[in-house]
C-alpha cells in the first residue's frame, strides 16, 4: 500500500468527525459532502464475529498455527527427510488435524489456503474435522512481506488487493477467522514509516476482514533479531501498539470481534542478558495494560523462535493472576517441533506424532490457566528454535 | 497553545525522530535524524516522580471514594454564593470552602479535592491552611491548572483550553504548596460538529498538559468534557466519545505519559440535554462502560466521572449502575454541583447552619461512595437531590 494514500486518508478522517450520517448537523458542516458512515463497522456479521472471538478466547485453550506457506512447510518436511509434495503436506496436516481430543486444548487453527480446501485421505474436509472438535478454522490472508521503499531496509506486508473477495470466499469455505502477519525490526530502527505502514495495513485488513465475516487476528511481530535490551523492546512495543489501536479505531474496527497476536516483550536474541519468565511476563503485561483496551477478548501470543518450553513457561508466568483479557497462545513451531521429530514421516509413527501434539497442547492449556509445571518435559522441548533472519 | 503550532510540528516528524533518536541506543548509520534529541527526552517520562505519581493515583482511586471538585473560578464561585444571597468576596469564598473541607469524616468518602488557586493558598479564619485540613482528613489536595476556554480560530465556533504557557513552573509551585494532582478541563461540542480540528486541539492540549504535570510531580486528571448541550441521541454521543478518547490516548502515548499515573474525568455517555428520548441509568451505564472497554487501557487506575449538569440523584444512580460488576479500573466520581448543590442551599450563608450544610455534603458524599461500590439504594433521598441542574451553555 503506497504511503501517499496516507495523506489522502488523513484528509478523509478530518471530515469524518463532522459528517456523521447519524447526528443532526448544525448549519455549516465542514469539509467534504457527507459520506455514508456506519458506526457498527462490522455490519451484518457483528454478532457472529463477537461470538467467534469469544469462542477462540475460551479458558484453557489457544490456537494451533499451521499456516506455513508451501515453501516453509517444505522446510519442515525437509528437516525429517521428506520431499515437499502436496501429498506430504496433506499427510502432515492430516496428522495434526485429526488428533483425537485436540479440541480440549485448541480453540482455533490457522490454515494455509491449500489446506483450507484439502481433505483427509478418506475424503473428509479438514474444516469439518476441525468443526467436529469445536476448533474454529482460520486462514492466513496476507500475501507476504516485501521490501519497503524509503525505509531503512525494512519490510511491509502485502495483501489488501482483492482481500474483500478472497475473505468472502474463505468464509464460504468455512473459515471464521483470518490472520495477517507484518513485522517490525528493531535493529533497522524501526523507522516511523515502517511502523505506520505496518499499523495502517493491519487496520485496513482488520476492517475488510470483519466486513466479510472473518475475525481478524492482528499480528505486528516485533522480531527477536537484534542485541537490544528488554527495555528497548518495551519502548518499541508501546509505540507500535499505540499506532495499531489508533488506526483500528479510525477504521471503525469492532474491538470485541478481533484477536491480537503480539510477540512477548523479551530481550533481543543476541542480547547478553537472558530474561526469566517472570521478567518477560512483567514487561509484557505492562505493555498490554498500557495499550490494550479490555474490549479485546483475546491476546494469543506468538512464539517467534522461543523453545517449546520457554514459550510455555512465559505464558504460564503471564497467567499467575487474572487479566482483563484472555491471555493465551497461537503457536506454530512451539507446538509442532516435537511432533515432527516423533513422526519422522513414517505412518507407523503418526500416533506418536499426535501424542506429542497433545502433550504440547495440554502443556500450553495449563499455562493459559496459570497451572503449568515443567516436570517431565523432554530435552527437545527445551531446545531453542530461534533462526537468525528467519523468514516464513 | 496556539493551533498554528500544530501545523509546524507535524506529529509524524516528531515521531520519526522519537523512534530512532532515543538517547538509550546508538542509532544506525543510515537513520535520518531531524533534530538532536534533548537529554530530557527519556523513556521514563515522569522522571523522578514516577513512583509518587503512581501511589497518588492509586490513593485517589481507592475503593468507596471519589473526588470533591471545588475548583470553581472566583467568578463561578460568585454565582454559587449569589444563589444563596451572598456577595462574591474572598471572605465568603473562604467561609464556603472552609465549610466544605472541614466536614467531619469527609475522608471516608472523598479521596481528593480539586481546588482553585486561591484556595490552595488560603487558610481558615483560625489561620489553618486549607491543604493541611485536607491532609488531616486523608484527602489529597488537587489544583486546577488550566487557564480557561477561549474561541478556537478556524473552527465551527468551538473552544480550546489555554494553559500550557508557564505550566511547568506553575505546577512546580503548586507541588511546593502541597498539591499532588491537577486538573485541566477542555470541552467538545456535538452541536458544533465537533470539527476534527477541535478534537485534535483538545486531545493534544490534554496530552501536553499531562506530560508537563507528571514532570513536576502532579497526577494529571485528563478531562475532555463532551458537553451535554444539544438534541443528539445517545448513539451520537457514543460515536463522538469513541473518537475523542482514541485521539486522547494516542497523543498521551506520543507524549510518553505514564498511564499508571493519570486519572480520567470523562462525561458519561448520555443523550443530549434537549433530546426527547431520555436514558435510564442502566442504559447510560451500558453505553458508558462499552466506551470505556473500547478506549481505556487497564493501566489507568481511575476513571472519575464528571456530573456535568445531571441532578445529584441522577449522577449517583448512573454511577451505581456502572459498578454492578467489577471493572478493570476504579470507576468513581469527581463531582462539583452534584455534591455541593444541597449543601449550599442548606447553608444559606448562615454560621448556625454550617453543621447542617456539612451533613448535607456528607450525605451526598456517602451516597456516591456507595454508588462507587455498586451498593447504593436511594433510600432517604430528598426532592432537592432530584432537581436537575443542567444549565444550557453552562460556563464554569
Amino acid at each position: 500500500m503506497a504511503c501517499s494514500n496516507l495523506v489522502k486518508l488523513n484528509a478523509t478522517s478530518s471530515s469524518w468527525i463532522g459528517q456523521q450520517s447519524f447526528g443532526q448537523r448544525s448549519a455549516a458542516p465542514l469539509g467534504s459532502p457527507a459520506r455514508r458512515v456506519s458506526v457498527v463497522r462490522a455490519g451484518s456479521y457483528a454478532d457472529e464475529l463477537v461470538q467467534t472471538a469469544k469462542s477462540i478466547a475460551s479458558p484453557g485453550r489457544g490456537i494451533l498455527a499451521i499456516d506455513e506457506s508451501s515453501a516453509t512447510c517444505g522446510k519442515r518436511l525437509a528437516s525429517i527427510g521428506l520431499d515437499n509434495t502436496e501429498t506430504n503436506r496433506q499427510a502432515y496436516r492430516q496428522l495434526l488435524l485429526t488428533t483425537p481430543g485436540l479440541g480440549e486444548y485448541i480453540s482455533g487453527s490457522i490454515l494455509f489456503e491449500e489446506t483450507l480446501y484439502q481433505s483427509t485421505t478418506d475424503g473428509k474436509k479438514f474444516v469439518d474435522c476441525l468443526r467436529d472438535e469445536n476448533i474454529v478454522p482460520g486462514i492466513k490472508v496476507d500475501k507476504g512481506l516485501v521490501p519497503l521503499p524509503g525505509s531503512n531496509n525494512e519490510s511491509w506486508c502485502q495483501g489488501l488487493d482483492g482481500l474483500a473477495s478472497r475473505s468472502a470466499e474463505y468464509y464460504s469455505q468455512g473459515a471464521r477467522f483470518a490472520k495477517w502477519r507484518t513485522v517490525v525490526s528493531i535493529p533497522c530502527g524501526p523507522s516511523a514509516l515502517a511502523v505506520k505502514e505496518a499499523a495502517w495495513g493491519l487496520a485496513r485488513y482488520a476492517a475488510i476482514s470483519q466486513d466479510n465475516g472473518l475475525v481478524p487476528i492482528v499480528e505486528p511481530e516485533i522480531l527477536l533479531d537484534g542485541d537490544h535490551s528488554i527495555e528497548r523492546t518495551r519502548e518499541v512495543a508501546e509505540l507500535v501498539w499505540a499506532e495499531v489501536f489508533h488506526y483500528l479505531a479510525e477504521n471503525n474496527v469492532l474491538y470485541e470481534g478481533i484477536l491480537l497476536k503480539p510477540s512477548m516483550v523479551t530481550p533481543g536474541a543476541d542480547h547478553k542478558e537472558k530474561a526469566s519468565p517472570e521478567t518477560i511476563a512483567q514487561y509484557t503485561l505492562t505493555v498490554l495494560k498500557r495499550r490494550v483496551p479490555p474490549a479485546v477478548p483475546g491476546i494469543m501470543f506468538l512464539s517467534g523462535g522461543q523453545s517449546e518450553m520457554e514459550a510455555t513457561l512465559n505464558l504460564n508466568a503471564m497467567n499467575q493472576s487474572p487479566n482483563p483479557w484472555h491471555v493465551s497462545f497461537s503457536y506454530a513451531r512451539a507446538l509442532q517441533n516435537s511432533v515432527l521429530k516423533a513422526w519422522q514421516g513414517r505412518p507407523e509413527k503418526a500416533e506418536a506424532g499426535q501424542k506429542a501434539l497433545l502433550a504440547r497442547a495440554k502443556a500450553n492449556s495449563m499455562a493459559q490457566l496459570g497451572r503449568y509445571s515443567a516436570e517431565g518435559e523432554s530435552d527437545d522441548a527445551k531446545k531453542g528454535m530461534f533462526v537468525k533472519g528467519y523468514t516464513y | 497553545m496556539a493551533s498554528a503550532s500544530l501545523l509546524k510540528s507535524s506529529p509524524v516528524l516528531n515521531k520519526s525522530e522519537w523512534v530512532q533518536g532515543q538517547t538509550l541506543r546508538q542509532p544506525s548509520v543510515s537513520v535520518v535524524r531531524c533534530h538532536p534529541v534533548a537529554p530530557s527526552a527519556l523513556t521514563v517520562r515522569a522522571g523522578s516522580y514516577t513512583d509518587e505519581l503512581i501511589k497518588t493515583a492509586k490513593t485517589v482511586a481507592s475503593p468507596g471514594r471519589g473526588i470533591l471538585a471545588m475548583d470553581e473560578s472566583n467568578a463561578t464561585c460568585g454565582k454559587r454564593l449569589a444563589s444563596i444571597g451572598l456577595e462574591n468576596t474572598e471572605a465568603n469564598r473562604q467561609a464556603y470552602r472552609t465549610l466544605l473541607v472541614s466536614a467531619p469524616g469527609l475522608g471516608n468518602y472523598i479521596s481528593g479535592a480539586i481546588l482553585f488557586e486561591e484556595t490552595l493558598y488560603q487558610s481558615t479564619v483560625d489561620g489553618k491552611k486549607i491543604v493541611d485540613i485536607l491532609k488531616e482528613q486523608g484527602i489529597v489536595p488537587g489544583i486546577k491548572t488550566d487557564k480557561g476556554l477561549v474561541p478556537l480560530t478556524g473552527s465551527n465556533d468551538e473552544s480550546w483550553c489555554q494553559g500550557l504557557d508557564g505550566l511547568a513552573s506553575r505546577s512546580a509551585a503548586y507541588y511546593q504548596q502541597g498539591a499532588r494532582f491537577c486538573k485541566w478541563r477542555t470541552v467538545v461540542s456535538i452541536p458544533n460538529g465537533p470539527s476534527a480540528l477541535a478534537v485534535k486541539e483538545a486531545a493534544w492540549g490534554l496530552a501536553r498538559y499531562a506530560a508537563i504535570s507528571q514532570d513536576n510531580g502532579l497526577v494529571p486528571i485528563v478531562e475532555p468534557e463532551i458537553m451535554l448541550d444539544g438534541e443528539h441521541g445517545i448513539d451520537r454521543t457514543f460515536e463522538v466519545a469513541q473518537k475523542v478518547w482514541a485521539e486522547v490516548f494516542f497523543y498521551l502515548a506520543e507524549n510518553n505519559v505514564t498511564f499508571e499515573g493519570i486519572l480520567l474525568k470523562p462525561s458519561m455517555v448520555t443523550p443530549g440535554a434537549e433530546c426527547k428520548e431520555r436514558a435510564t441509568p442502566e442504559k447510560v451505564a451500558d453505553y458508558t462502560l462499552k466506551l470505556l472497554h473500547r478506549r481505556i487501557p487497564p493501566a489507568v487506575p481511575g476513571i472519575m466521572f464528571l456530573s456535568g449538569g445531571q441532578s445529584e440523584l441522577e449522577a449517583t444512580l448512573n454511577l451505581n449502575a456502572m459498578n454492578q460488576k467489577p471493572n478493570p479500573w476504579h470507576v468513581s466520581f469527581s463531582y462539583a454541583r452534584a455534591l455541593q448543590n444541597t449543601c449550599l442551599k442548606t447553608w444559606e450563608g448562615l454560621p448556625e447552619k454550617v453543621g447542617a450544610a456539612q451533613e448535607a455534603l456528607l450525605l451526598r458524599a456517602k451516597a456516591n461512595s456507595l454508588a462507587q461500590l455498586g451498593k447504593y439504594t436511594g433510600e432517604g433521598e430528598s426532592a432537592e437531590a432530584k432537581e436537575g441542574m443542567f444549565v444550557k451553555g453552562y460556563v464554569y
